[in-house]
């Protein structure tokens, strides 16, 4: 009896390394090729649900935080890639998008995000009257996910509200489309969905997030400058973050939306 | 630093924020309810407060105010991308936030209920007159809208008068939050530097009121022209008028400078952007409009009028021109203010645009058609209702 488990868990190892050894053959030859983030790849050629994170989806108490590693972002638009195609967004309109700032000599100050950041910023040239550059980063930008949102506050119809587990959503097929939220986001994360006729944002994927999946910006960042997680939990990257010494920002602070957006080494030029 | 290498590099919004989102429909819904809640103020000052000269417009004003009243939803059902859900303001509200948007569809209909009803009152007595005279269907409109009565005793007129004054001494808070709520609209987003300050509602209150009596006097005047009926305006009533404008608009002016003063003087970050708007993209229709042309023009003008003694000419030449002049100042300034939060992105970097087409969905168009049919309305309201005081009140009640 022993011995027979003992062969099938043999026989499953076996098989498992092979597949391992085949995806991973496909997946890295793939990678050669075509500029996309491995962790996509991965996530594409697996069937394993439950990737790299320690997600319980039924934990009601957790308190998922989002951060950004402003140092980490190299600017390549996968994130916008990814989420546009998770969530079909329309072209021309954004849930998350990369901005790009250039500080010269004179301490001028260059933003841009031309499509959002979306194809990259390697094709794209610096403004022309930039003589030498001081310091430059890339900043993404997504729904902030405030304890106290202005969204859910002004709408008329309460069809945009705060899930138990602390999640921004909207309901789509309540709401009336005033345009009110829009207004009222601080950061211009809102928009109204010229397909749909109705407000849209960024969710952090709240649909992968239930189903133990990490948001689709995320588990396509290659330099991990984007990480979401539960800050309850000691072990998560982010709570680690959180308890250390780094240098954590949220923006517009002074207007009390309390975000649970954390940006890591942000500059004090960002808006 | 040099200024315009400054204004290039600066020019950054976010993605989603380039266009200006709320359109000319979101400029003449706080200007229709303007209207309406300013014409209200109007006949309650002759009702409540008992302004005898204001009597031969108190039912002109209230009739005036409902041709207004009926279209107040009409831009906003247009602007909404879902107006088949409107009436999920009603059904559903958002009462944890509390939302001031949901409150005033409550608001809305409260008042509308309160003016169709003072309506009914106050011209009661004169519906059940015309009622006897009317044949057809005007006689069948007569009888629905006196709700089948015909009684035309003295106890019966008397009661009518005291509930046509509670009606209107609850209608003065009740228009006066109309309005005020949507100026709380604006005021209460903190998002907007130009919006966010606990000015805007009484702002929005005062325009509201310069808005209703400046559109008495213009179609007081107007429609009397067109009827040739001049010589049957009081002079009285109209210096009363006018007299009632400038001290509304001292006041409304005051305080829209008074916002911007402040502003300026605190000098944050906020100011900084708000001031290149309004030496930027809103330097023509804030400065050179709102407040040069048609704010301290008509201060003179009005000024003028109210104090020193004119010919009976004068005033009916000048004072439908100057009202006219504030109908337009109000309107830029609802276009300054809804326009102008959302031209100042939030991004503070920069501004977005708005250029409004003329036969789009919320177009230029579109807004005319909108502004022009209660007017319309009005004259299919005055086949109805006789718009002017009648001889019927003046009859003793005793």
């Amino acid at each position: 009896m022993k011995s027979n488990i003992t062969q099938e868990m043999i026989d499953k190892d076996r098989r498992g390394f092979i597949d391992k050894v085949v995806k991973g053959t496909v997946g890295g030859s793939l990678m050669l090729m075509i500029p996309m983030s491995s962790n996509l790849f991965a996530e594409v050629l697996s069937e394993d649900k439950n990737l790299k994170n320690s997600i319980n989806p039924m934990d009601l108490k957790a308190n998922y935080c989002f951060m950004v590693d402003v140092t980490s972002c190299i600017g390549c638009g996968n994130c916008c890639v990814a989420d546009r195609k998770e969530n079909n967004v329309p072209e021309g309109q954004y849930r998350t998008w990369v901005e790009r700032y250039v500080i010269d000599m004179m301490n001028q100050v260059y933003v841009d995000a031309p499509d959002g950041g979306e194809k990259g910023y390697a094709n794209t040239p610096i403004h022309e009257t930039i003589e030498e550059v001081k310091e430059a980063f890339f900043v993404p930008k997504l729904c902030n996910m405030c304890d106290e949102p202005s969204c859910t506050q002004v709408c008329p119809v309460a069809a945009t509200f705060t899930t138990p587990d602390g999640f921004v959503v909207v309901d789509s097929e309540h709401c009336v489309a005033c345009g009110y939220c829009v207004q009222a986001c601080p950061y211009g994360v809102r928009f109204i969905n010229e397909q749909t006729k109705v407000a849209d944002k960024c969710t952090w994927c709240y649909h992968r997030v239930r189903k133990g999946k990490l948001p689709a910006c995320v588990n396509a960042c290659p330099t991990g400058a984007r990480k979401f997680g539960d800050i309850n939990d000691k072990q998560s990257e982010v709570a680690k973050i959180y308890n250390s010494a780094s240098r954590l920002r949220v923006l517009k602070k002074d207007l009390g939306n309390e975000p649970q957006l954390y940006y890591i080494n942000l500059h004090e030029e960002v808006v | 630093m040099d200024a315009g290498m400054m204004s290039e590099a600066l020019n950054y919004v976010f993605p989603n924020d380039a266009h200006a989102h709320w359109t000319l429909m979101i400029v003449i819904y706080p200007y229709i309810t303007g209207v309406v809640a300013g014409a209200f103020i109007v006949s309650a000052l002759a009702h409540v407060f008992k302004v005898e000269a204001l009597m031969p417009i108190a039912k002109f004003a209230l009739i005036f105010a409902l041709s207004w009243l009926l279209f107040v939803t009409a831009p906003l059902l247009t602007h909404l991308g879902h107006p088949e859900r409107a009436l999920n303001m009603l059904f559903t509200p958002n009462f944890s936030g509390p939302s001031m948007m949901s409150g005033f569809g409550y608001i809305y209909m409260a008042y509308s209920i309160l003016l169709i009803f003072e309506i009914l009152i106050i011209y009661r007595y004169e519906l059940v007159l015309l009622k006897e005279k009317a044949t057809g269907i005007k006689k069948s409109i007569y009888s629905v809208l006196t709700l089948w009565t015909n009684d035309k005793s003295i106890e019966g007129r008397k009661f009518d008068h005291k509930v046509a004054f509670v009606l209107a001494a609850i209608g003065i808070p009740l228009a006066s939050m109309l309005h005020g709520y949507v100026g709380f609209i604006f005021g209460a987003v903190k998002s907007v530097h130009w919006w966010f300050t606990p000015l805007m509602p009484i702002i929005f209150l005062l325009s509201a009121s310069v808005s209703g009596i400046a559109g008495i006097i213009l179609f007081y005047i107007v429609i009397k022209k067109i009827t040739g009926k001049m010589h049957e305006i009081d002079t009285h009533t109209i210096k009363t008028l006018i007299k009632l404008l400038w001290a509304f608009f001292i006041l409304d002016f005051l305080f829209e400078m008074i916002e911007i003063a402040v502003h300026a003087y605190g000098g944050t970050t906020g100011w900084q952007h708000i001031s290149h708007a309004l030496s930027g993209p809103l330097h023509w229709s804030f400065w050179t409009m709102q407040v040069q042309i048609l704010s301290i023009l008509p201060f003179f003008v009005l000024a003028y009028l109210s104090l020193v003694k004119v010919s009976r000419w004068v005033l009916m030449v000048v004072a439908p021109i100057v009202s006219l002049m504030l109908l337009a100042q109000v309107l830029f300034m609802r276009w300054n203010v809804v326009i102008g939060g959302q031209i100042m992105a939030k991004s503070e970097r920069g501004f977005a645009t708005y250029h409004p087409m003329m036969f789009e969905k919320e177009g230029i168009a579109m807004t005319v058609i909108m502004l022009v049919a209660p007017i319309v309305t009005l004259w299919l309201l005055s086949k109805i209702f006789p718009l002017w005081e009648s001889e019927c009140d003046k009859e003793p009640l005793h």
